[in-house]
């Protein structure tokens, strides 16, 4: 049977739950939770009234940073982040290696791999954060603390994106070097790491600039660098100062991320 | 030179790709190894060089058990089996000199490959067969800037570098045009007999087989059900092979005169001497 030709026939696109009930029911619980949600907050309009006045003067000082009265402690404070950055980065990307080649299920036999995806599922559990709080404890209160917690961190990050790249590589040209009689190490270098460079060079790069953002944050902690000068700068209310610290750290930011771009078009 | 008896592969997943294959390959001698998809020709080439390792089966190179190796001696015994695949299997982000001289990676140490300080011989030895294969003009254009033809070029340099007793060869022509297919397996056939190297060539293109290797196998759901000169394979035999179809226009059995015309327009349209030659002859 076909339809008559001046009678179209409709069409639409299957929807996601096939059940119009169902459906709807989905979309007003959905609804609901919301407004509970949105209900729950507790927000108090008298405080965040109040409020508004600091968050102006906060604001309000970035229009006026004052670079030169905390100068030296902010220049102590950032060489010390950058060099926790580049400390923790280095050191982060040569441990995290041999973690991502054990984690790349096409490479690693069973049990290499179950520990290799242990010790990336340690590094991530945890925010960097509250590892910090556990290595300051630990080495006490500095710089030493924060680029350990940052390596650490960098193992995590960097195993788990490097391992899943290295899972999606081309099998025939891992199977045409490993056919010439090539050693392991033979060929990771020609087979493997051709296939990932530019991928690993850019992770690297955004660990980087990641590491030096957490930097600037778990010296809140007691972990060293710009967040202990920031932390202090902010309790005794030198907004300015704060916000000299934060200018900084967003023209540092803005200048690893033009360069990685640059780098990473170079290695492609 | 290359004995393999009783040779069986049982997949994990519990089909079977092959079962008991005996095949025996002489010094210098080539073969050609056709069947349908799936029939387990890769297969059989990747259990030879235990890329895939094989369920039941012995396989000996030069009266040398292959099948028994552990895994420093199976290293050792690679190198002396070159591979040439479909898709090349070139290392595209390197240059054309590095994945030929990949082809020695058997041969040298880590550091000497890992810093591409190849001893000066085999840099003579790279240069001698791009020189051969055409490419000596390409050393360090990166493979993933070659064409096709190009690449398989650089690919059967790698697997000739490695000084091989044997050549496993995987669908050379599948990713190319009827040109550069014939090029290329006129390249190969020429390579092994100037070295007296022994070859197995897997192959879709019933016709190229025929008309470039001496003897051609049969395979059929992993068994060999063919073994013998291409003039012996009629269309029963390639019906017992591939399963019931229309074989005129593919053996040689049919009107000779058919099959010239259909040869000289071929030739005509892409106007390559070799084609020409083997047309005319």
């Amino acid at each position: 049977m076909t339809a008559p030709a001046d009678t179209p026939r409709r069409w639409r696109k299957a929807p996601f739950i096939a059940h119009a009930g169902w459906r709807y029911a989905l979309y007003a619980g959905a609804l609901i939770y919301l407004v509970i949600g949105i209900g729950s907050l507790s927000v108090d309009w008298g405080r965040v009234i109040a409020g508004l006045d600091r968050g102006g003067a906060f604001l309000g000082a970035f229009l006026q940073p004052d670079f030169t009265s905390r100068w030296n402690s902010i220049q102590e404070g950032m060489l010390e982040s950058l060099a926790m950055t580049v400390v923790s980065t280095v050191f982060g990307v040569l441990l995290s290696i041999p973690v991502a080649l054990g984690a790349a299920r096409n490479i690693a036999p069973w049990p290499v791999y179950y520990v290799c995806r242990g010790i990336i599922a340690l590094s991530r559990a945890f925010q960097e954060v509250i590892i910090a709080i556990l290595f300051v404890a630990m080495f006490g209160f500095g710089p030493f603390a924060g680029a350990v917690t940052l390596a650490f961190a960098t193992i995590g990050f960097l195993a788990k994106l490097l391992a899943e790249d290295i899972e999606d590589i081309d099998r025939g040209q891992l199977e045409a070097v490993r056919a010439t009689g090539a050693r392991w190490l033979q060929l990771m270098n020609h087979a493997i790491q051709p296939q990932v460079a530019p991928r690993f060079i850019g992770l690297c790069l955004y660990r980087l600039d990641i590491n030096f953002r957490e930097a600037s944050v778990i010296g809140i902690v007691g972990a060293g660098g710009i967040g202990s000068t920031l932390n202090t700068a902010i309790s005794r209310y030198e907004y300015d100062s704060a916000a000299a610290i934060l200018l900084i750290i967003i023209a540092i930011v803005l200048a690893v991320e033009y360069s990685s771009g640059y780098i990473r078009r170079t290695f492609l | 030179m290359l004995q393999i008896e009783g040779l069986t592969m049982r997949y994990p997943t519990g089909d079977t790709a092959l079962t008991d294959v005996d095949l025996t390959v002489e010094q210098g001698q080539v073969i050609a190894l056709i069947g349908p998809s799936g029939a387990g020709k890769s297969t059989l080439i990747r259990c030879v060089n235990r890329l895939v390792e094989p369920s039941a089966g012995t396989i000996r190179l030069g009266g040398e058990s292959v099948t028994a190796l552990g895994a420093g001696a199976l290293r050792l015994m690679r190198r002396r089996m070159g591979m040439i695949f479909q898709e090349y299997a070139l290392v595209e982000r390197l240059s054309v000199m590095e994945n030929v001289l990949s082809g020695r990676l058997g041969y040298v140490g880590f550091w000497r490959s890992y810093l591409r300080r190849y001893p000066q011989e085999d840099v003579d030895e790279a240069f001698r067969l791009l020189e051969r294969v055409g490419l000596d003009h390409m050393v360090d254009k990166r493979a993933d800037a070659l064409s096709g033809g190009q690449r398989q070029r650089v690919g059967i340099a790698r697997a000739l570098i490695q000084n091989p007793d044997i050549l496993l060869v995987d669908e050379p022509t599948a990713s190319l045009d009827p040109k550069t297919s014939r090029q290329i397996m006129r390249l190969i056939l020429e390579l092994c007999r100037e070295r007296g190297l022994a070859a197995i060539i897997n192959i879709h293109d019933v016709p190229l087989a025929m008309q470039f290797v001496p003897r051609i196998v049969g395979l059929r759901a992993g068994e060999v059900v063919y073994d013998g000169p291409p003039a012996a394979l009629d269309a029963a035999r390639l019906t017992d092979i591939y399963g019931e179809e229309d074989w005129s226009g593919t053996t040689r059995d049919d009107d000779p005169a058919e099959a010239r015309d259909a040869a000289h327009k071929v030739a005509a349209s892409v106007d390559a001497p070799e084609i020409q030659r083997a047309a005319g002859s």
